[in-house]
């Protein structure tokens, strides 16, 4: 039987992609946000999975004016780095695990999720920033990532409470996979920016970390937390946090398991106009 | 009946919301093609002849040519569709982002790393934050950027 192992959750801000790509990770504007990624670089070393399904969104790439599903689960086999105007990313490309999307498209679907399936699918850099930082600059990603996508873009988007329940029927789909795969979910997104008009550049650290304690002990009742207050407290892209909630949603506790340990920890203002928040849970024995 | 928008009473934010992408439709879709590096190259060689192939209105048109992303988001547009001008243009999202604040890209770097924008006075239309209509613009800088 698969299991869910373990919780990422990270931003994914396409200028720490740049920086990475361009050698840029030693400058002293970069320094600290990598190094706070360092023990995280090894814990991942060490507890590589078999599968990654990784929450995150398209920012306009694949996705755009004629076609926008809330949920797109990534079914294909491989998945490309996408040409977001400066180029694609020199990074590898994405191998999928199409068994196991396959059955979690049965069983969520059948659990009352529409999802939207997709074979061809461009990745931009809100999944493949979150690789690089927990695997740096490998000639191949360490193990098959499934891409899974949520609108955040247009309004209306997925509410938390939506997401927080999704995360759960994503963890009994694994748990019904026949194969002993181990699977972590990442979640990914946030934390406070703004990228549009005058208000661009907002940063809320005390919401901020609100956010990350209440996510770690009760995120069922974070999930509530309507769409209007990401946006005032955390700016207009802050509302990539309910991102994080799939994941979340997804830990053994969420259906009467232990508590998750909290592995890492880790905030940081700021990478180009965002706030960087991380953390990682891992999954108690059950 | 209209539907609920509740969010627009925060100041210096539009939200992008199916009414907008409506008005933004052949904008937004104009941002898309430059995705692909040929036509970056077709827009750069002459961006009003690369334009006038798309439906869009001339206001929309001005604000492309401008690299005027505030009159852009007013006439529908998405910042992350408007990102590939500049993109094509080689501009960071910093810069973009600071284009629309009225802060040169210095005094927004500047604002960024000592923590960012202040979210206090700037929740709610009417309050004294630097994010509100009545305090604009708020530095040296102007709309759009070299190209």
């Amino acid at each position: 039987m698969a299991r869910v192992t373990a919780s990422v959750y990270t931003s994914h801000v396409p200028a720490i992609g740049a920086a990475l790509d361009h050698g840029q990770t030693e400058e002293p504007y970069w320094r600290p946000l990598f190094e706070g990624y360092e023990p995280s670089r090894r814990w991942f070393a060490e507890h590589v999975p078999d599968v990654v399904l990784l929450v995150y969104n398209d920012h306009a790439t694949a996705f755009g004016s004629d076609l926008t599903p809330t949920f797109a689960l990534g079914t294909g086999a491989q998945f490309q780095p996408a040409d977001e105007g400066w180029g694609p990313r020199p990074v590898p490309e994405v191998l999928g695990h199409p068994e196991l999307a396959s059955h979690i498209a049965q069983s969520v679907i059948q659990d009352d999720f529409d999802l939207t399936l997709v074979n061809k699918l461009p990745v931009d850099h809100g999944l493949t920033v979150p690789l690089s930082l927990l695997c740096g600059q490998p000639a191949a990603w360490p193990c098959r990532v499934i891409p899974f996508a949520v609108n955040v873009v247009l309004y209306p988007i997925p509410s938390g409470r939506r997401c927080f329940a999704l995360g759960q029927a994503i963890r009994r789909a694994v748990e019904s996979y026949d194969e002993p795969l181990d699977v972590q979910i990442w979640g990914t997104g946030g934390m406070s920016h703004q990228l549009q008009g005058p208000r661009a550049g907002l940063i809320n650290r005390a919401w901020d970390q609100r956010f990350l304690d209440r996510l770690i002990a009760e995120p069922e009742r974070l999930a509530e937390t309507p769409h209007l207050e990401y946006v005032r407290e955390a700016g207009s892209e802050g509302i990539e946090l309910v991102m994080w909630l799939i994941a979340r949603g997804a830990m053994g506790d969420t259906a009467g398991g232990p508590p998750p340990r909290v592995v890492r920890r880790f905030y940081h203002v700021p990478a180009s106009n965002t706030a960087v928040g991380h953390l990682i849970l891992e999954n108690g024995a059950s | 009946m209209p539907l609920a928008k509740p969010y627009l009473d925060i100041p210096g934010t539009t939200i992008f919301d199916t009414d907008q992408a409506r008005r933004g439709y052949w904008l937004n879709q104009f941002c898309s093609s430059l995705m692909k590096a040929e036509n970056r190259a077709r827009f750069k060689l002459d961006e009003r002849a690369y334009l006038d192939e798309w439906p869009m209105t001339e206001e929309q048109k001005q604000a492309v040519l401008a690299r005027d992303l505030n009159r852009a988001i007013a006439t529908g547009g998405n910042i992350y569709f408007l990102a590939r001008l500049g993109a094509t243009d080689g501009k960071s999202f910093q810069r973009m982002a600071a284009s629309m604040t009225g802060l040169s890209e210095e005094e927004y770097r500047s604002m960024m790393i000592k923590g960012g924008r202040s979210v206090e006075g700037n929740r709610v239309v009417g309050e004294d934050g630097d994010a509100q209509a009545h305090r604009q613009p708020q530095g040296h800088g102007k709309p759009g950027w070299e190209h």
